[in-house]
């Protein structure tokens, strides 16, 4: 069943151009990278699908209904969509359990106490049991990424978007944090990824698009993709990566 | 390895000893100098005697003194209330200038002008406005008191600036924060209570407490509109004994309180810089 379903999305920033009329479908539970050069208009994309930026033209399709109508209420549809940064942004005045607790606390009104048991296991389930009183700066770079993910979590999306989570990490600690990606991917979640980290994607992806100048210019099953490319961009784009 | 002397030190633990005692002793000579020639040169210029006795006159200091310190006690009282109120009405016109809604915009307009104008005029003028024109209207006591309009005006003019620089800490907050609050769907006046705020009233604090202590001087400016605060108290004293020292006097209470307030708020902001660096 298609979850997420894009059409001829364009975004433009005054005259460029950065995503020039992107189509894609994302299925329930499914996992899709979208790759390329930066700049290829892979965060941009992610950031249309989560509201945070208004598309000029197309229209983007959470479950069949569509999300991206000019001057619809973007508040409850991204609670639908979870959405994680490179840069971590966890709010650096808060422990990891508030950065984690504040947004059901307002948003479905929850008191601590009732959310404490589920906030401890996501904790648990991720590594970061003892982390949980800490502030953002006395944790590792890794630590505050998978702490990021667990307050996405928190508001139970039913879709996850990664801009490229791992960038800013060390390369030490990248692998804990795809550790947790494959752990949701296990759990049914349906995820976009815009990722760097080929090896990654070409192992756990369902479906891989490379981008180009805000385009999709090919995109299928990583063994496909990574192995057999067609279009000579892709191609080329790979020769300098892989 | 004979460069590395009897205590066991390196070439430049060593270099670095000598560099530092050779500018302790210039910076110390430098300082006994300059001293000295104040000290000699001053006395020697033709009206010090005069000078000497009235402005530093250690009768009359003493004798002044307890008086002016209690008149000091209305300056803190005044100060204790125009403070909190600045801090909230200085918030509000910053979160004014801030509003996104349509409907608000003549709060932006208001919050805009409140800043130019009550930045653009000096205090003392703002106070001799309201101190003496809002009076003038004719209200009944207590509503004609020069203490409740001239707070007023110190409260007007001060909040324009703490205004400032809220916004500026408010700005200082990365957009990459306002991003995360509301990809979880935060709503906007819940991303400024609880992710934009916080983080730009603690950026902005050592710069709050520099306004705060020319709030404290500044609450003298009301002695000319009526109040026997210290420096209207140092005036009196001045008359009655013909002689300057009780404005010195005023001087030394002022400087008690705001050189303290001013290391602190200079602690607070290298404290700062460190810890973002």
């Amino acid at each position: 069943m298609t979850k997420l379903s894009l059409r001829d999305v364009v975004k433009r920033f005054g005259s460029n151009t950065v995503c020039d009329g992107i189509s894609l479908d994302v299925a329930e539970g499914e996992m899709v990278c979208l790759i390329g050069a930066s700049g290829a208009g892979k965060s941009t994309l992610l950031r249309c699908i989560n509201l945070l930026e208004p598309i000029e033209d197309g229209e983007i399709f959470l479950d069949g209904e569509d999300i991206s109508i000019p001057g619809l209420d973007p508040m409850p549809v991204r609670r639908r969509i979870g959405m994680v940064f490179q840069s971590y942004n966890l709010f650096p005045h808060m422990t990891a359990i508030e950065n984690v607790m504040l947004a059901p606390r307002r948003v479905y009104k929850k008191s601590r106490q009732e959310l404490r048991p589920e906030v401890e296991a996501l904790f648990e389930k991720f590594g970061l049991a003892d982390r949980m009183e800490h502030y953002p700066d006395q944790l590792s770079g890794g630590q505050q990424q998978r702490v990021a993910i667990v307050r996405a979590l928190a508001m139970k999306p039913e879709v996850m978007l990664f801009d490229e989570i791992t960038a800013a990490l060390d390369p030490q600690l990248v692998g804990e944090v795809l550790e947790v990606l494959r752990l949701l991917k296990d759990s049914g979640m349906t995820m976009m990824l815009a990722t760097h980290e080929m090896g990654f994607a070409r192992e756990a992806a369902d479906k891989v698009c490379f981008l180009k100048d805000g385009r999709i210019v090919e995109e299928g099953p990583p063994s496909v993709l990574f192995e057999n490319p067609t279009d000579p961009q892709t191609r080329e784009f790979l020769a300098r990566v892989l | 390895m004979a460069d590395q002397s009897a205590a066991g030190r390196t070439r430049r633990q060593i270099y670095e000893d000598r560099l530092r005692r050779r500018s302790l002793i210039i910076a110390g000579s430098s300082t006994t100098i300059v001293v000295l020639a104040v000290l000699f040169l001053v006395p020697m210029a033709p009206g010090w005697e005069k000078v000497q006795k009235s402005f530093f006159n250690w009768d009359v200091f003493a004798k002044t003194f307890p008086g002016l310190l209690e008149a000091f006690m209305l300056d803190v009282a005044i100060f204790a209330w125009c403070a909190p109120l600045i801090a909230i009405l200085g918030l509000l016109v910053a979160l004014a200038r801030d509003v996104r809604s349509p409907a608000l915009f003549p709060l932006r307009i208001l919050g805009a002008a409140y800043t130019d104008i009550f930045r653009g005029v000096p205090v003392i003028l703002t106070v001799y406005l309201i101190g003496f024109g809002i009076p003038g209207l004719g209200l009944p006591r207590p509503w004609n008191s020069p203490y409740i309009w001239g707070s007023l005006a110190l409260i007007l003019t001060y909040s324009a600036y703490v205004a400032e620089i809220f916004r500026s800490g408010i700005e200082s907050v990365h957009q990459s924060q306002r991003s995360a609050a509301e990809s979880l769907g935060l709503s906007e006046s819940d991303t400024i209570r609880f992710v934009i705020l916080p983080q730009a009233i603690r950026r902005v604090i050592p710069a709050q407490m520099n306004m705060l202590i020319a709030l404290q001087k500044d609450v003298a400016l009301l002695s000319f509109i009526g109040p026997v605060e210290i420096f209207r108290q140092a005036g009196v004293y001045k008359s009655l004994l013909a002689n300057f020292t009780p404005y010195v006097g005023a001087a030394v209470i002022f400087l008690a309180v705001t050189i303290p307030a001013t290391r602190y708020a200079d602690y607070l902001l290298a404290k700062q810089n460190r810890e973002r660096s």
